[in-house]
């Protein structure tokens, strides 16, 4: 598992890839609480380089999500791999925060402002 | 070893009302419309085949209590919910009342599904029946007396007929009872629960619910997973789905479907049952909760599969 963090106008968009389980989710969550923290309005994940996320990555997303809350920021995740999707659906972590079948979707959601940016890059 | 379900569902006792049966009805004659069903054979071949579980039955109401048959002459039951009276009825009905027999009842906490069904325990009014209730929470002898007395119930405790004796298991202890080797373990819960794993002839079946898992530390999996390690059978509290059991309903005391195959897979676990239904999932959902985690089992299989089974009141499960 990795992730790359890259700043988009008001929001940070996280870019994980790989696997992330028992192993790897802490890592996880502490890169998404960080990138939280210097994102100004919105964290976008990206989850298009993921192909399999058990339950305790779901827990690192839950947290990253809590603490959005408490911070008064949005939060998002994009571009699930078909499988990876039929987890958050079977696991209800559909229900639990948008899930946006493209990073572009959850840009132009979540900071419309920087769609030109994102269109750009 | 042999399990019986008599009870499978969380919290209270939650029977089917008449407008569920109708519309179970309304299905299955539209389903079955010029299909010339006109023998019960027939009809029956009908339900069994063109009809899911949830169309042509129910998972059931009545609140925890399976049997383990272990193969010798004494009853071992697990847990005291409402299905304890279907049980009772059940054994008497083979025996005969005139004919005692002794009762092992392993107790896993004693919130009230899991000791309502005693006072209606019908063995316990019947001389020459000895029933031994065994337990690792401190409270389970104070909380099975104290039902049965008034004003919340008119036939006291010691007036009951039978001999019943209270038996306090230590955790982490290999027991003998009914013939089968019997370990407690402590469980994440409110006021504690007790999970119970049962060994006989090579077979192992864990009987686990009212327990809190939790994601994350990898610790904790590791831990259940010993306690689960090669089980033919892991009975589970599976009562809310992943993302409810760790947002609004944390540290409410309850697993998740997820976490049952994770840690049944790590375990290198052979059968996993669903168990615990939440009494607000009608018989569809918990049809479509059992065929999501066939599927999540799939999608997450490293090793030998596991196979899922939703436990409903009346499954007969052989190992
Ligand atoms: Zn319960
Ligand atoms: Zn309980």
């Amino acid at each position: 598992m990795s992730c790359s963090e890259t700043n988009l106008g008001n929001a940070v968009v996280i870019k994980a890839s790989g696997r992330i389980d028992l192993t790897t989710a802490e890592s996880f969550k502490d890169s998404i609480l960080a990138a939280l923290a210097a994102a100004k309005t919105s964290l976008i994940i990206d989850l298009s380089g993921v192909e399999y996320i058990s339950s305790a990555g779901l827990r690192s997303l839950m947290t990253g999500f809590k603490a959005s809350k408490g911070q008064n920021k949005t939060f998002a995740v994009a571009a699930l791999q078909p499988l990876v999707l039929e987890i958050f659906t079977i696991s209800r972590f559909n229900l639990v925060f948008p899930v946006f079948e493209t990073l572009r979707k959850a840009v132009e959601s979540l900071d419309p402002d920087a769609l030109p940016a994102f269109d750009a890059s | 070893m042999q399990v019986t379900f008599w009870g499978t569902r969380g919290s209270l006792p939650s029977p089917l009302n008449a407008r569920t049966v109708r519309s179970k009805l309304v299905n299955a004659l539209v389903k079955g419309s010029g299909k010339n069903l006109d023998t019960p054979e027939k009809a029956e071949a009908f339900c069994e085949q063109e009809l899911s579980f949830a169309e042509a039955g129910t998972f059931g109401g009545n609140t925890s209590c399976v049997q383990v048959d272990t193969g010798g002459p004494d009853y071992l039951i697990c847990d005291l919910g409402s299905g304890a009276r279907e049980f009772s009825l059940s054994a008497l009905g083979k025996h005969g009342p005139a004919k005692p027999q002794t009762y092992h009842i392993l107790v896993s906490h004693v919130h009230w599904d899991h000791i309502m069904g005693f006072p209606f325990f019908v063995p316990a009014f019947i001389p020459g029946n000895k029933i031994k209730i065994y337990s690792c929470h401190a409270k389970f002898e104070q909380a099975i007396r104290g039902q049965s007395h008034e004003p919340c119930f008119p036939v006291e405790f010691t007036s009951l007929a039978s001999s019943i004796e209270f038996i306090t298991l230590q955790p982490e202890t290999e027991y003998e009872i009914a013939g089968a080797k019997v370990t407690g373990k402590l469980q994440l819960h409110g006021n504690d629960s007790y999970g119970y794993r049962i060994e006989k002839d090579g077979k192992t079946v864990v009987y686990t619910t009212d327990a809190e898992y939790k994601t994350g530390d990898r610790g904790a999996m590791e831990r259940a997973a010993a306690f689960f390690h090669d089980a033919d059978l892991i009975i589970f509290d599976a009562m809310y789905s992943f993302a409810e059991s760790i947002s609004v309903k944390e540290d409410w005391g309850h697993s998740s479907n997820i976490l049952g195959v994770e840690i049944s897979q790590m375990a290198k676990a052979k059968k996993l049952v669903l168990f615990h239904h939440e009494p607000v999932n009608n018989d569809d959902r918990i049809q479509s909760i059992l065929g999501e985690t066939i599927r999540f089992e799939e999608i997450t299989r490293t090793g030998d599969p596991l196979a899922i089974v939703a436990a409903y009141d009346g499954l007969k499960i052989d190992l």
